[in-house]
This record gives C-alpha cells, sequence and structure tokens, in this order.
C-alpha cells in the first residue's frame, strides 16, 4: 500500500523527528511511504482564527497534493479533523456564499482518505501490537480535535498498552484540553497558561517519566510550561514511542 | 464588581487575567464546577436514548425556529383566549417599558422575582428601580447576588463564584437592610443559611401583588407557560401574586405539550444532574380564583430576529440555558462568568452576547476567542448546537467582515480594526503555503540561525514566552532529511 505522508507545516519545520518515526514505523509494517515535497499546510490556523478565505486556496493546494494517493496519513489529531471535518464545511460555506460547487468538489477526494497516524494503524493496518519497545513510564494526553471531532477513542491507549516495556499511568483529568487552541494561546495567554499549568501539575502527579500525546502542536505548549516550571518530565509524540525498537531506541 | 451592571466591560483577556489570579475565586470555580460536571455524566449515562433525545430536541427547535413567524402568532392567540394580555418588544427598552407601566398599574411599588435570564438580559430589575419599584430576587443565589450588589456569573448557578462563608458575610450583613435580618449568630453550614433565606423571603411572597417571571418553555398550542426549578420560590411567586408578568425570548417556544416530553428529559439532566427538577410549574391563561387573576406575557426580541437571520449562527437559538456547556468549560473555569462581561457568561454567552448585541464593542468583540476550541461544549449541549463552529463563524465576522443583519437590516461589517497586523501575519503565510519554495527557504533560514534564536520573543510572541519556553528549531527540517535519504524529487516551484 502506498500512501503519503502529510506531516503538517508545524513538525517539518520543529518536529523532524516525529516525521522520521512514522517513516520508520510505517515502513517496518510494510507500508510503502511517499512525502510529496510540494506539502505545506493544511490551513487550520487560518480557519480556525477567522480567515477562512485564506485558508480556500490552502486546502485547494492540498488536494492538489494528496488527491492521488490511496491514503493520507498524518501524525496529528488537529490537522487530520481540519481535513476530515472542516474541509467539507468550507465547501458548504463557499456553496452558501453563492460560489458553487467547484470548492466542495476540488476538496471531496482527500476527505475520507485521510487519517490521524493511530486510525491508519489500527483501521486501515488492523493492528494494535506495532513491534515497538519503549522501557518508560507514559502518561496520555488525548488531544481535544483527536478526541472530539476525529473520535479516535481507545486506539492511542490500545497501540500504547501493546508496546513492550511501557508501563502507562491514568493521566488525572485526562479528558480536559491543554490550553494550547492555537492563536488562543497568544490572544488568552492567562488562561491558557492556567489549563497548561494545571495539565502539567496532573501529568506530575503520575509520577511518569513521559507525557505522550498525538499532536506536536498541543504537546509544544505542554513542553514549554513544563521545562519553565522545572519538571522532570518530557513530551513524546505517540509516533517516536511506537517507532521505538529494542534494536533502535527512540528516547 | 458593584453596580451589577456589564456596560463598560474590558476585552475578555483583560477580565479573565485577573479571575486567573484569584485563588479563592479558581478554588470555588474549581470545585463547583468538577462536582456537577461529574453528576451531570452520570445522570446523562443513565439514558440509553440519550443520543436520540439530543437529536430530537434540535430538530423540534430547529423546526419551531424555522416557522417562528407562525408559531408566535398561534402562541399569542392561545395565551389570549386563556384570558393573558400579549405585549410584543422589539429591543430591552421597550421590554423595560412595558413591563414597568404594568407594575405602575397595579398602583405597587414592589415585586418578586422568579429567576430569569430573560429579565438580566434587558436589565430589568434596574430599569424598575429607576422608577421606584423594588424587584427582589427569590432565587437562592439571585439573592447571594443581589444582596451582595454583585452581577451573576453562571446561568443556573449565579453566585457559583461566591463560597458559604462570603454568602454567610452578605446574608448578616444586608438581609437587615432588605427586610428581615439573618438570625443571629448566623453560621455557614448549608442548613442554617437556607433557613435564614427562607425566612427572609417568606415576609416577601407573602406581601407581593406582583410577581415577574420568565420562562423556559411556551406551548404555542396551548398557550401554556413553564417554569423549571429546584427551590419553590417559582411556586411562589407564580401563585400568589395577584398579578403575573412573564417576559420571555420569542426563541422559547415549541409547539406543542408533546414536545416537552423530550426537554424535560434533557433539561434537568444537563442543568443540575436531576432527573426531574423538584418543582415544575405550568399556567394557562388564568383560571377564576385560583392563582394570579391578571396575567401578561412580555415577548422580547432584542437582537434573536438578527440573530435567526445568520445560517450558521441561528443554532445559538436553540439554548435552552441548562448551563451544562459552561460546566464542562475549561475556560469558564479558569476566567470565571464575570469576565464575559455579560448575563449569559461561558461558551454560550460567547456565541449569543456578541449575535444579540452585535460585535461593536471591545468585549463582544473578544468574546469569540475566549475558546481553545476544544468542543467540550458541543459534547454535552443537549441541543447539538456546534459551539465551535459558531465561535470560528464570528471570528471570522470580526476578522474578515462581512453581512449580517442588525435591527433587521442587512449590513455589511467592514473587518474590524484591531486586527491588520493579524490579517497581514495571515496573508503572508497564506503566501508562504502557497510556494513550497519559499516555505523551504524560510525553514531553512530558521534552521541556519537557531544558535542566536533568542529564548523569549517581543511583541505578541510575549504572549508564548512568558509562560513557555520556545521549541528548540531542529538542524534541519523533515524536507531536507527525506530528499537527502529518500532522494524526494524537489517539486518545489
Amino acid at each position: 500500500m502506498r500512501v503519503a505522508l502529510f506531516l503538517t507545516c508545524v513538525n517539518d519545520t520543529l518536529y523532524p523527528d516525529t516525521g522520521r518515526a512514522v517513516v520508520k514505523l510505517l515502513t517496518r509494517l510494510g507500508v510503502e511511504v511517499d512525502f510529496p515535497m510540494a506539502q505545506t499546510c493544511c490551513g487550520q490556523a487560518h480557519y480556525n482564527t477567522g480567515y477562512r478565505h485564506e485558508a480556500e486556496p490552502l486546502a485547494r493546494h492540498f488536494s492538489d497534493v494528496f488527491g492521488e494517493y490511496e491514503a493520507i496519513v498524518t501524525p496529528s489529531g488537529s490537522c487530520g479533523a481540519m481535513v476530515r471535518e472542516l474541509y467539507p464545511r468550507m465547501g458548504e460555506r463557499a456553496r452558501a456564499e453563492g460560489r458553487g460547487d467547484t470548492l466542495a468538489a476540488a476538496l471531496a477526494p482527500v476527505v475520507p482518505k485521510t487519517y490521524e497516524l493511530t486510525e491508519f494503524l489500527v483501521d486501515v493496518l488492523g493492528v494494535t501490537d506495532v513491534g515497538a519497545y519503549y522501557p518508560h513510564t507514559v502518561t496520555y494526553h488525548p488531544t481535544c480535535h483527536g478526541l472530539r471531532s476525529l473520535g479516535l477513542g481507545d486506539r492511542p491507549r490500545r497501540l500504547l498498552q501493546a508496546v513492550k516495556g511501557l508501563e502507562l499511568r491514568e493521566l488525572p483529568g485526562a479528558d480536559e484540553c491543554c490550553g494550547f487552541g492555537g492563536t488562543f494561546a497568544v490572544k488568552n495567554p492567562d488562561v491558557s497558561a492556567a489549563m497548561g499549568a494545571d495539565k502539567v501539575h496532573n501529568a506530575e502527579s503520575t509520577n511518569a517519566e513521559v507525557l505522550c500525546a498525538a499532536d506536536n502542536s498541543c504537546l509544544m505548549h505542554i513542553g514549554g510550561t513544563m521545562s519553565r516550571l522545572e519538571t522532570r518530565m518530557r513530551p513524546v509524540h505517540i509516533a517516536e514511542i511506537l517507532a521505538s525498537t529494542e534494536e533502535e531506541p527512540s528516547a | 464588581m458593584s453596580g451589577g451592571t456589564f456596560v463598560g466591560m474590558p476585552a475578555f483577556p483583560k477580565a479573565a487575567h485577573e479571575a486567573v489570579n484569584n485563588p479563592t475565586l479558581r478554588g470555588n470555580l474549581r470545585h463547583a464546577t468538577h462536582t456537577i460536571r461529574a453528576k451531570r455524566a452520570v445522570a446523562v449515562a443513565e439514558l440509553d436514548d440519550w443520543a436520540a433525545l439530543r437529536e430530537a430536541g434540535k430538530q423540534i427547535k430547529d423546526h419551531t425556529l424555522r416557522h417562528l413567524d407562525r408559531y408566535l402568532v398561534q402562541l399569542e392567540e392561545s395565551v389570549t383566549a386563556a384570558g393573558g394580555i400579549v405585549h410584543w418588544a422589539a429591543d430591552a427598552d421597550e421590554a423595560n417599558r412595558i413591563v414597568t407601566d404594568l407594575v405602575k398599574m397595579t398602583g405597587e411599588s414592589e415585586v418578586v422575582k422568579v429567576k430569569s435570564m430573560a429579565t438580566q438580559e434587558i436589565g430589568l430589575n434596574e430599569a424598575l428601580e429607576a422608577e421606584g419599584i423594588h424587584a427582589y430576587e427569590t432565587d437562592l443565589a439571585e439573592l447571594i447576588v443581589q444582596l451582595g450588589k454583585d452581577r451573576p456569573s453562571h446561568i443556573l448557578v449565579p453566585a457559583i463564584h461566591r463560597n458559604r462563608g462570603e454568602i454567610r458575610d452578605i446574608f448578616a450583613r444586608e438581609m437587615g437592610e432588605w427586610g428581615r435580618p439573618a438570625p443571629e449568630g448566623l453560621t455557614d453550614t448549608p442548613a442554617e443559611l437556607a433557613e435564614a433565606a427562607r425566612l427572609h423571603l417568606r415576609e416577601k411572597f407573602l406581601r407581593a401583588k406582583v410577581g415577574i417571571s420568565g420562562a423556559n418553555f411556551m406551548v404555542a398550542e396551548t398557550g401554556t407557560l413553564m417554569v423549571v426549578e429546584s427551590e419553590g420560590n417559582g411556586r411562589m411567586c407564580l401563585t400568589l401574586p395577584e398579578t403575573l408578568i412573564s417576559v420571555v425570548g420569542i426563541e422559547k417556544i415549541v409547539p406543542t405539550w408533546q414536545d416537552l416530553e423530550v426537554f424535560l428529559q434533557t433539561l434537568p439532566r444537563s442543568s443540575t444532574a436531576e432527573r426531574m427538577n423538584p418543582y415544575t410549574s405550568m399556567w394557562t391563561g388564568i383560571t377564576d380564583e385560583d392563582g394570579p387573576q391578571t396575567f401578561h406575557l412580555v415577548l422580547i426580541d432584542n437582537g434573536r430576529t438578527d440573530t435567526l437571520a445568520d445560517e450558521v449562527g441561528r443554532q445559538a437559538l436553540r439554548c435552552i440555558r441548562c448551563s451544562a456547556c459552561l460546566n464542562v468549560c475549561p475556560v469558564y473555569e479558569r476566567a470565571g462568568g464575570h469576565a464575559y462581561g455579560s448575563v449569559y457568561p461561558g461558551p454560550i454567552g460567547a456565541i449569543l452576547s456578541p449575535q444579540l448585541r452585535g460585535t461593536a464593542s471591545e468585549i463582544d468583540a473578544s468574546l469569540p476567542y475566549a475558546s481553545s476550541l476544544c468542543g467540550a461544549c458541543y459534547e454535552v449541549c443537549p441541543v447539538a448546537i456546534d459551539i465551535p463552529e459558531v465561535l470560528v463563524h464570528l471570528r471570522e465576522r470580526i476578522a474578515e467582515g462581512g453581512p449580517v443583519t442588525r435591527e433587521g437590516n442587512k449590513v455589511v461589517l467592514k473587518p474590524a480594526k484591531g486586527h491588520a497586523a493579524e490579517r497581514a501575519a495571515m496573508r503572508a503565510a497564506r503566501w508562504a503555503f502557497s510556494h513550497p519554495g519559499a516555505l523551504r527557504t524560510g525553514q531553512r533560514l530558521a534552521s541556519r540561525t537557531r544558535r542566536f534564536h533568542p529564548r523569549s520573543l517581543p511583541g505578541p510572541g510575549k504572549a508564548w514566552s512568558d509562560t513557555r519556553d520556545l521549541p528548540t528549531v531542529p538542524a534541519e527540517p523533515f524536507r531536507d532529511w527525506w530528499q537527502r535519504t529518500h532522494g524526494g524529487k524537489d517539486t518545489d516551484k
């Protein structure tokens, strides 16, 4: 199966390790991975900040770049939700504005074949034990768009539970938002920081070494808060845990 | 916190700043919202047809809103046939004038009130006071707010920001000014506080000749109004006075009695986590020698038909004021209700206020951004209002401008002034993301200069780096690694 990796602009620029982990993991599972070099950004930040019309050309570009692949896999719950939930809505809004069906038609092909990484593993490949080894204590934070927009449910937890050497610890208040929220983090910095600090304190209470999530933008906020609060925990994307093996362990 | 008004509120982030740094308030809110949040989850989980009830509630409301013109006329006919008198108010001022005149006609100078969001929305108590009429709130939490010269901070539990020690102090200090004083040596035990309120209020119930209420529902086919409540104060106000004046938003209609079947299951479980609320009062016009002998219904628009004209935003009118969205909201929990600058706080307030009042004021223009878009509100909403969708829609209205309806007229809003820098940044980002080559150049530049990156940012970036460390830019972006190792064809344009 030949799939396209939609890494997301944030991961491409700031978290290449996550991209390398996805490639390593999927290759190990027999998937042929391609990274279309023309990919940029799904437009989520524009859309959610109120610039829907600026997001439209980015969505069209996404569809041009990824439209021909059998499946599109992304290690981001929120960018996955942008394509799956909000691309159809953008098409509807364009129609309501009297601009016809062209945007909806242009975006339609990518919507059903875009998968968040853990969805792709569990639903498409049908695996929960990916042969990973990660000898650390881990607590898992389900990020909001993965949890509520995509309905990832227990998929990430099932994958983590099957990792050899990994001890999963329950995160109190797991389904509460970490406070990132894209531009919310800088538009409402006090509330965002308070939510982040509460998330970090809950994570610390588990005494786990690692806080794991499936979205690096949330982890950027949580991790930035962790180091500022001088906690000993570290944030790790789930792809890096699932890619880790006894031969090639990741930290 | 005095004055009991929200006029001239600062923007949300500024108002929230104080609340976030008030440990007592944070503690009160955290305790209260987490308690009710957990109870609601249990109460809802008891019903295996919850999803179907939620969908039914949504559809009943959507149908009613779609045909609101017809149902309003039907309601007026039914209420009139049952002996009530219907008044129409386009805005808050008109509604206040009507109610004030109605009270004056009775010759009374005091009224007892059932907890009502609509009368708070229009500022009725203040309008009555200006005409020498004293309005006494009889809901326990509203009493606490009124005695404390405070503002409500929650739809259902307006004194949620107060703990029982603070309530004791307010009762001991203020009750004597308003009527029967608090008993000597009042402690902060809930039973003693409730008894003090009961004694204080009883005097008001027995003396009042005029009652003022809102309504949770109005049944178009019969002209019946309904109030659901927990304390019994509503029942007293609705039955003891000679004159009853109900002030209700036009969106509170349901077509038939049978429709109530849905909402009487979803509302109590969503709001107080009860299977059934303790008191459900219904009245249809007037009844000879039983209850009020004069009944006025004041129907208020106050921005509702403007809201109804917007095809994304109109879903906010489905709201049944349960406040489940407030109780699960992580932003509400930390910012508190007052920061929302409206009697409608929390997620629902963030989409209702900028629609009912427009987005011209600083506070209303800031409310659509008072959310991380986590979606917890939508998940619990018993009428499936997609609050995040409306928030983003209203952000667009502010950032990009566009067509809206104000006072019945179609107008085109200009993009908000304060967003010029953001708009430019979004355009620049869109340009870079439309040109992979430019993006790549930027990424490489960031990687190569990474040793010189500051640890804190100036300008808007300061809002990030004040409380969070910045991520370290890697030595090379992923796409460079991919090209090096997988020979990816460079399709940069």
